[in-house]
């Protein structure tokens, strides 16, 4: 086996960029206030630029392999399998990268991104906070002031993040209006930004927003799919038959699938979370259960009512619960070339537990959600399928909700859920 | 600029809200609040004491739930206005109450609720309920082919922003794509009353004469009578929202107080701060 695909090679252009707009079929553009167009146009303008030069993408390279730990390895889940009607899984372990996710890729190029632009501070939305302590640790690296917007509901199921990127010289702001969840922190961030574009470049989390965030975030990610789609011909002499991701936004899902759009036989299937289950109203799933709308600077499918209102995402994984989606994924949806289906909360903590217990790996509870559908779908398709699974995170942050789920402790024993105090209120020494 | 023979459409209407306000040689005072703050039949209360107190144009506020370009004042509003249970046809609600006491009324409105109560469908409904137009404050004109069609289909105002990031270019591109008035932001922020007018905001003005006739309103951040005239100096139009807002939350008497104040503003009457 040759060398595998780097980083880099994530970003050459491609037959799927969308239009110069920012389009994908109908979905994307810019719906967005032309106060932060000037500030998206430098984004794009500048990602044409280091997209081409090729110390950028040395140095980008170089941060991938060196700094984030890639290439990251793909595991065979020998034991899993037996859950999932023997049918050979394929794991690609994200979750070994930097900081416990796949979203790394994405923060190491945007920061490197921030410092050619001549920008000093980097604003984050996160919900889960892996996507805020990625950040946090890229511009403790590179020297840029950070700060990251969290859903108030948010800092308290993933307290140990918040930790994380305060320990990291991080500001972390909790986010009190709305829903109190990712939704209301990339408004927020919005709101910063819109007043601090000068010297601040917006680090969006996922492949959703405006363009050129979208095509740009999925580019940094291409690297997942162009590794594992290298991989899995090396170790197994054969495409697989089908690769699973979580949707949450988008960005792993988008970053692993897309190397593959081509290989027609492969089935692209996208597992978004069904909270409660879709036909109770209470879930996260924009494609299976929304309606196409303009939400975040983007068109594509959002969960609203029926005037247009946002309507409130529920996930027990607090990086799924979102309630739009990244708008290439509204188009794959559209033609048909991706499939997205419903998993619910439940579905996903017993996938959790399996992976757990037969494999050795604690996944995220976002990353259960693919799982889940790798199980459902393996035992469809029996012992002849093989299905490969973007494992887009590791589970440390998520070990006290599954404490919880699985009442695995004495629940006294389990920190209080009391909101994570405000930076400007926290303790007193300083770090 | 009008459709059709003698037909006064509401984008008529809105021209002549500004060639009135430059003949009396003074800016047109423009006034938001959102529908549904405190209710329905409250905010249809407050916008014509607004009316009455002397704004020349009123700005109807549309609640939505995701209002990126609004501070704590106006999205407490119109949270409140949701909670409460506000639909999108309270504002053609609205917009025809004051239509019916001979105000002056445009939508301002974050573009979702409009696309899903479908573009042609909201202009119709909007021109029928006598409301002169839309402001658009996510929607460019790079992504507004529906509605520029459907406006002038319907004869409304189609006011979209320029910031003081946009550049040369888009300046241009925006103007061109306008009817009625140009709304310039004079700071890059989002609204909210400040204690000082922006800087920033003569400057894009200028920017702005150089590509376009059209009537240039100048809004966040106004909340006095010394700061509309100030502002009153070097803009056709000043707008007023989040101050208006505050004032709402003290009563009708509040809201008549600070548009008699903002009236004598725009007029070079003020009294100081
Ligand atoms: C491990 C992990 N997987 C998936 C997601 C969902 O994001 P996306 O859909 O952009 O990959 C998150 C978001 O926080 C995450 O932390």
């Amino acid at each position: 086996m040759g060398p595998l695909p780097s980083a880099s090679d994530g970003l050459a252009r491609h037959a799927h960029d969308p239009d110069v707009g920012g389009h994908f079929g109908r979905f994307g553009g810019r719906y967005m206030p032309e106060a932060l167009i000037a500030a998206v146009d430098e984004v794009a303008a500048e990602y044409e630029k280091a997209r081409q030069d090729p110390e950028f993408l040395d140095e980008l390279d170089r941060l991938q392999r060196d700094y984030a730990g890639r290439p990251s390895p793909v595991t065979e889940a020998r034991r899993l399998s037996e859950h999932a009607g023997g049918a050979t899984i394929l794991l690609k372990r994200e979750d070994l990268n930097h900081t416990g996710s796949h979203k790394i890729n994405n923060v190491l190029g945007q920061a490197l991104l921030t410092v050619r632009m001549g920008k000093t501070r980097v604003i984050a939305e996160t919900g889960a906070g892996q996507h805020g302590v990625a950040t946090a640790t890229a511009a403790a690296l590179l020297g840029l002031e950070c700060v990251v917007y969290m859903g108030e509901v948010d800092t308290e199921r993933q307290a140990l993040n918040v930790a994380r990127m305060r320990l990291l010289g991080a500001e972390v702001i909790p986010v009190t209006t709305g829903s109190r969840t990712l939704k209301d922190a990339l408004n927020e961030a919005y709101r910063d930004w819109v007043s601090s574009v000068g010297h601040t470049h917006y680090v969006l989390g996922t492949a959703a927003g405006p363009h050129p965030f979208p095509m740009m975030v999925r580019d940094f990610h291409r690297v997942i799919g162009l590794e594992a789609r290298a991989q899995v011909l090396a170790s197994h002499g054969r495409l697989p038959d089908a690769v699973l991701a979580c949707v949450g936004g988008g960005s792993n899902a988008i970053g692993i699938f897309h190397p593959f759009l081509d290989d027609e036989g492969v089935r692209l299937v996208g597992c978004e979370a069904a909270g409660d289950g879709v036909d109770t109203g209470r879930h996260a799933a924009s494609i299976t259960g929304g309606s196409p709308g303009a939400l975040h600077g983007a068109l594509t499918y959002v969960l609203q009512d029926e005037d247009g209102q946002t309507v409130e995402s529920h996930s027990i994984s607090a990086g799924l619960d979102y309630p739009g989606v990244g708008p290439e994924h509204s188009y794959l949806a559209e033609i048909g070339r991706a499939e997205y289906v419903p998993v619910t909360d439940t579905e996903a903590m017993e996938a959790f537990r399996l992976l757990c217990r037969t494999e050795g790996i604690i996944p995220a509870i976002e990353t259960a959600h693919a799982i889940a559908g790798a199980l459902r779908l393996g035992r469809e398709l029996g012992p002849d399928a093989t299905l490969l699974v973007n494992l887009s995170g590791r589970g440390d942050k998520d070990v006290e909700t599954a404490a919880r789920w699985f009442e695995v402790v004495d629940p006294a024993a389990l920190p209080t859920t009391e909101p994570v105090p405000d930076d400007a209120a926290a303790g007193e020494r300083e770090l | 600029m009008s459709t059709g023979a003698g037909a006064r459409t509401g984008l008529t209407v809105l021209d002549e809200v500004f060639t009135t306000a430059r003949a009396e040689g003074r800016a047109a005072l423009i006034g938001y609040l959102p529908t549904g703050y405190p209710t329905v039949a409250g905010s249809k209360g407050l916008l014509a004491q607004t009316l009455d107190a002397g704004a020349d144009l009123l700005e109807v506020g549309l609640p939505y739930s995701d209002p990126v370009l609004d501070g704590p004042v106006i999205q407490h509003a119109v949270e409140t206005a949701l909670r409460g249970g506000v639909r999108t046809r309270d504002t053609l609600e609205v917009i025809e109450s004051i239509a019916a006491r001979g105000g002056r009324a445009v939508v301002m409105t974050y573009w979702n609720p409009v696309l899903h109560y479908g573009v042609e469908a909201f202009a119709r409904d909007l021109a029928a309920a006598g409301g002169l137009g839309i402001i658009t404050p996510d929607l460019v004109p790079d992504e507004a082919g529906d509605w520029l069609d459907a406006a002038d289909r319907y004869g409304l105002g189609r006011t979209f922003l320029v910031a003081p990031s946009s550049t040369e270019q888009r300046i241009a591109s925006t103007t061109a794509a306008t009817s009625g008035f140009v709304y310039a932001a004079s700071t890059m922020g989002v609204t909210g009353a400040r204690d000082a007018v922006s800087d920033t905001a003569p400057a894009l003005v200028a920017r702005t004469r150089a590509h376009t006739d059209l009537p240039i309103g100048v809004g966040l951040g106004v909340r006095s009578g010394a700061q509309a005239g100030e502002v009153a100096q070097f803009a056709d139009g000043v707008i007023v929202g989040s101050a208006l807002v505050s004032a709402a939350e003290h009563g009708r008497a509040a809201v008549a107080r600070l548009t008699t104040e903002l009236a004598a503003g725009v007029r070079g009457n003020h009294t100081g701060r």
